[in-house]
């Protein structure tokens, strides 16, 4: 059974037509990347399936559940976390309190005065041990707003991972890095995937990273589903060439 | 967490008190009286509630006098009109400001920004004019009269803190001091922290399933209730509650103190409160515009220590901006604008 099945979803801004009857199925441990030039409606396909916005048309499967209607939120409390193509972080607090929140809200305490002394240490480990997967243990204590945008993405997905996600949703994780970034950034990923056994969701305009990691591929062109398969027969698809390179197809 | 926090902040919670609890003896030797110290707590309090809002969940109330007025109304009813008792009196006015808060927080809370803001200035000005107009049951623009705090009776022991001043302070710094607890308590717990996440963004807040407008409901409601506890405490100061301690003018006063004192601090408004309070109790014994010069004191103070008296970093860096600020704001010519 798919993890994640987007069935003819559309989405209409007044008359601008972003994204028209697009479907997608994830398996679970899948690695998907979904690509597309400049204003293909990837951001917003991507904002559907996370809930940020309602689909015009269509709806959104998630581990047997629809969940079309459900705001983000509930969402993720379902297993669907995300990250943003600009970092979202808590700027002005450590990377240790910024994984904290995220791994007490997934625990169900959002709303509690007080916790106990071993539901406090039941945190702080499982805190340490995102902060290890990350790669960012070393950089606990800090701010995470002073941090190299590379750690900063890491600190987010970190944030999402504490969610105990059972689909990751990331949108251009290594959008605006230098290549050492993008090299670490597409390695977490990789290790998330291959090791970890997440299954991942991502949009990402760096074509290296995209054909490394992915185990297959859906390309967006002017809203619409344009193909779909694993890289190489992406790679040798001839109306995904003319899109990219603006041949007539 | 709480057990391993203490030794850290130990001194500094121990200067705090051990300034609060002797107030009334080194007040005199510097030219200040317990009552004026009594304001200090009553307009601290208040001002650390409205910075539970604004500091820690990151969102402005420009109308909360109304809660503290409606403390103290809430107070003044129940000892005007019907039981002599300052418990009671003290429940009844944070049940009312918590509840009105809770009311109109609940309207308003999917407002962020100036619209918030406006929002709440609006809601806050119908109390005003509840207040103003209902002159047989709040006593109009003259204000509710006549009341007085009951003593207070511990079974064989009367506490007189009527006549008492420093009786009545220690009864005022008690309810402080729960006060401050209680929102410091809230503020190291897993909710405080989401409000926290919240003021730092609010929208990755959503996307980790903090559900934020009832979590900025909630904050309000929490900040309602300890500005109506400080406005209770008010009305039981004065034996007197009046309109204008509801309006937006107060309100305003109140928002000066916390940004005065530094809204990112905990203490930084009781500190704010305290600046502000003693300014206002000399510059108005000496003139009637006593409004313009702290006017002038928090422009400058936003201009040099923008985040305020306890995020002072003195650099010759923010002395430059903050002249560059004062001399564009003067209207001097600049260079660039040829």
């Amino acid at each position: 059974m798919n993890l994640l099945e987007v069935r003819n979803v559309s989405k209409t801004f007044g008359s601008l037509v972003a994204v028209s009857e697009v479907s997608l199925n994830v398996a679970p441990g899948e690695l998907r990347a979904v690509i597309g030039p400049n204003g293909a409606g990837k951001t917003t396909f991507f904002n559907m399936i996370s809930g940020f916005f309602p689909p015009s048309a269509g709806t959104i499967v998630f581990d047997g559940a629809d969940v079309t209607p459900l705001p983000a939120y509930r969402r993720v409390e379902i297993g669907m976390g995300r990250t943003f193509q600009i970092t979202e972080i808590f700027p002005e607090l450590t990377v240790f309190e910024n994984i904290r929140i995220a791994a007490e809200v997934a625990a169900g305490y959002r709303l509690r005065a007080w916790i106990g002394r071993q539901e406090a240490s039941e945190i702080k480990g499982r805190v340490d041990e995102i902060l290890s997967l990350a790669g960012i243990a070393s950089k606990a204590d800090r701010l995470v707003g002073e941090l190299a945008h590379g750690d900063q993405r890491a600190a987010e997905i970190g944030m999402a991972l504490a969610l105990k996600p059972r689909l990751l949703l990331l949108d251009e994780p290594t959008a605006g890095m230098g290549d050492q970034e993008t090299y670490e950034i597409t390695n977490l990923i990789r290790r998330l995937h291959r090791d970890s056994n997440y299954t991942i969701v991502l949009i990402e305009h760096d074509m290296r990273v995209v054909f490394h990691l992915a185990d297959r591929i859906t390309v967006l062109d002017q809203g619409r589903l344009l193909a779909e398969g694993t890289p190489s027969e992406i790679a040798a698809n001839e109306a995904v060439q003319a899109a990219y390179l603006g041949k007539a197809a | 967490m709480i057990a391993q926090a203490l030794p850290r902040n130990f001194p500094k919670l121990a200067a705090i008190w051990a300034v609060l609890l002797l107030a009334p003896y080194w007040m005199p030797l510097v030219g200040g009286y317990t009552a004026l110290a009594t304001n200090v707590l009553v307009f601290g309090l208040a001002a650390m509630a409205l910075n539970f809002l604004l500091g820690f969940t990151g969102v402005l109330s420009f109308g909360h006098a109304a809660y503290f007025g409606l403390g103290a109304y809430g107070a003044g009813l129940i000892l005007k009109y019907v039981y002599s008792s300052t418990f009671l009196a003290v429940a009844a006015g944070v049940a009312l400001g918590t509840v009105a808060g809770a009311l109109l927080g609940a309207l308003i809370v999917r407002r962020r920004g100036v619209y918030f803001a406006m929002c709440t200035i609006a809601f806050g000005q119908v109390f005003y004019y509840i207040a103003f107009q209902w002159s047989s049951f709040t006593g109009g623009d003259d204000g509710l009269r006549p009341f007085q705090r009951a003593p207070i009776s511990l079974g064989l022991w009367t506490i007189d803190i009527l006549t008492n001043q420093l009786a009545f302070y220690y009864f005022v710094l008690a309810f402080f001091a729960i006060g401050t607890a209680a929102m410091a308590f809230l503020l190291r717990s897993p909710f405080g922290r989401t409000l926290l996440a919240i003021r730092e963004n609010e929208r990755r807040a959503r996307f980790l399933g903090v559900p934020t407008e009832r979590h900025i409901w909630l904050s309000f409601t929490v900040s309602c209730c300890f500005i109506s506890l400080a406005g209770a405490m008010n009305g039981l100061v004065n034996n007197f509650a009046n309109p204008r301690m509801l309006d937006y003018n107060q309100s305003g006063q109140i928002v000066i103190m916390a940004v005065l004192g530094g809204m990112r601090s905990f203490w930084g408004p009781l500190i704010g409160a305290a600046v502000f309070v003693t300014l206002q109790d000399y510059l108005s014994s000496q003139t009637n515009n006593w409004q313009s010069f702290l006017g002038m004191v928090f422009v400058l103070s936003v201009l040099f220590f923008p985040r305020g008296i306890l995020g002072i970093r003195l650099s010759m860096a923010s002395l430059k901006s903050g002249w560059a600020q004062l001399a564009s704001l003067l209207g001097s010519p600049r260079k660039d604008a040829a």
